[in-house]
């Protein structure tokens, strides 16, 4: 897998583009179950056209966090977000924003491959159709067709898309579910542990996926997997008891971090 | 540093640096070995020199192997990593140390042979000690985690190749004086080398050590004073 490095970055910047932009941005962010405060003044730049993975322990607010980025916590009604969310440095919790369509502009992929219990070729096409994306039929047909490329699945299903998504494999059912994510055109895709019902085949798949995406897509992805965050990102984030304690490159992030907290739960001394 | 949740992967990075303290010792002993057994051409202390270096070479095995499985097994971060990774580059270091010895004492029938004056090597006596502090003083300063030691020790190999050069010379005049004293002055001149070479062996453990007590790599320029090779050509 081909794992942009800083130096990578750095080249890129030497060769006249422009450092990678901030595509969201987070400041101050908190969060409220209730009485229970979940996520404390949490600032955080997401940076355009990479990954970024979001690590910690079970608590830490890392899933809390990600389900900020496109309002996901308004589901539940005893959360309370506070803090400042900008997406190209519009608020995303500015009142006159559309949820429906901040989502379509934030995809999200969860940790269970969900697929509609409806055909291969609805799941990738529903999102398009309520969106209004397609003119024609001719025209949703090729966002499916490329979508599905995309994700990396046409070839498996091309001879039978409108059997039922849920008959296929965990790991193609999780493709399924990012070739839907796609089908939108969303700016940033959200991935809560995308790989944890996966077997080892089905996973790297899925990681060669995220690299290939990052070309067109900023990335955000929650992973329990330190490999996996190490392999697939630029840029780590470890969360704790609901503290953002470091941010910075993966590659640093995984030889030398700064922190105890983040050194402690890399190698395996917490958590 | 705390300890790791699972157990055994502490005493697996135990293991491995128990190994790099064994090796270390070793090399010490078989430097100083080889270097008395030359001083006092005593050929069965060369011979356990000799010997020795094949259970150096299975230590270096066992490390190894010792690492890819944790790496395998563990998937190390940060220092961790570090730590495994530096572990084998020191025993690769270690391993070459104790071929050096091993060069060193199979010189020693050679240089009795020829009836050579003893004071012949004097130079090489003092230059062995310097280098023993280093190799015993490098591995100290690696188990106690101390950085500044290990970035003074790195610099103070220049001492080594100052008495390097100063030997260099002196057995050059040896040889001038009596074309007798050549074979036994070349086969110390390769003695002194493979000395000043361990230095340099010993430069690398501690640069190595550094990188995994810091994660910052020294800075590459480091000072030399090895002036044979400047000053061969004019004598």
């Amino acid at each position: 897998m081909n794992i942009m490095t800083e130096a990578g970055v750095e080249q890129k910047l030497s060769s006249g583009t422009n450092a990678p932009s901030i595509k969201m941005k987070g400041e101050k962010v908190s969060v409220h179950y209730g009485e229970k405060r979940a996520l404390f003044d949490v600032d955080i730049d997401v940076r355009e056209n990479q990954v970024t993975a979001l690590i910690g322990p079970s608590g830490c607010g890392k899933s809390t966090f990600l389900r900020c980025l496109n309002r996901m916590n308004d589901t539940i009604d005893i959360a309370r977000v506070s803090g400042k969310i900008t997406l190209d440095g519009e608020d995303v919790y500015d009142p006159k924003i559309d949820v429906v369509e901040l989502r379509a502009r934030v995809g999200m992929v969860f940790q269970k491959p969900n697929p509609f219990p409806k055909s291969i070729y609805e799941n990738v096409a529903y999102g398009p159709r309520i969106h209004g994306l397609a003119r024609s039929k001719a025209e949703l047909d090729g966002i499916v067709e490329s979508s599905l490329k995309k994700a990396g699945l046409f070839n498996e299903v091309k001879d039978r898309l409108l059997e039922s998504g849920t008959g296929l494999s965990g790991g193609q059912q999780q493709r399924l579910c990012i070739a839907r994510a796609i089908a939108v055109s969303p700016e940033v895709i959200l991935m809560d542990e995308p790989c944890s019902a996966l077997d080892p085949i089905a996973t790297a798949r899925v990681e060669e996926l995220i690299d290939e995406l990052r070309q067109n897509y900023t990335i955000v992805i929650v992973t329990h997997s330190m490999q996996q965050a190490a392999r697939v990102s630029q840029r780590t984030a470890m969360f704790h008891l609901g503290y953002l304690v470091e941010e910075g490159a993966t590659d640093k992030m995984f030889t030398n971090p700064d922190d105890k907290r983040t050194q402690d739960y890399i190698t395996g001394r917490f958590g | 540093m705390g300890e790791h949740t699972v157990a055994s992967f502490d005493e697996e990075l135990e293991h491995i640096d128990r190994l790099i303290r064994d090796m270390d010792e070793l090399a010490a002993a078989m430097v100083a070995a080889s270097i008395r057994a030359l001083l006092a051409s005593d050929n069965a202390m060369a011979q356990r020199v000799v010997s020795d270096d094949a259970i150096m070479d299975a230590r270096q095995r066992e490390l190894d192997d010792s690492a890819i499985t944790l790496i395998a097994k563990r998937q190390p971060m940060a220092q961790d990593l570090r730590a495994v990774v530096g572990a084998i580059r020191m025993a690769g270091d270690l391993e070459r140390i104790g071929d050096l010895a091993k060069n060193i004492a199979k010189r020693v029938s050679a240089v009795g042979q020829s009836a050579t004056p003893r004071n012949l090597s004097h130079g090489i006596d003092t230059m062995a000690d310097l280098v023993l502090v280093q190799l015993r003083g490098v591995v100290e300063h690696y188990v106690s985690r101390n950085a500044g030691a290990l970035k003074e020790l790195r610099a103070d190999d220049q001492k080594i190749d100052v008495k390097y050069t100063a030997v260099f010379r002196e057995l050059l005049t040896y040889m001038m004086e009596d074309p007798r004293n050549i074979t036994a002055c070349t086969h110390l001149l390769f003695c002194a080398k493979n000395l000043e070479r361990i230095g340099d062996h010993v430069t690398n453990i501690a640069e190595n050590a550094y990188y995994v007590v810091t994660g910052q790599q020294l800075p590459a320029d480091r000072p030399k004073l090895d002036e044979t090779t400047m000053s061969a050509p004019a004598t």
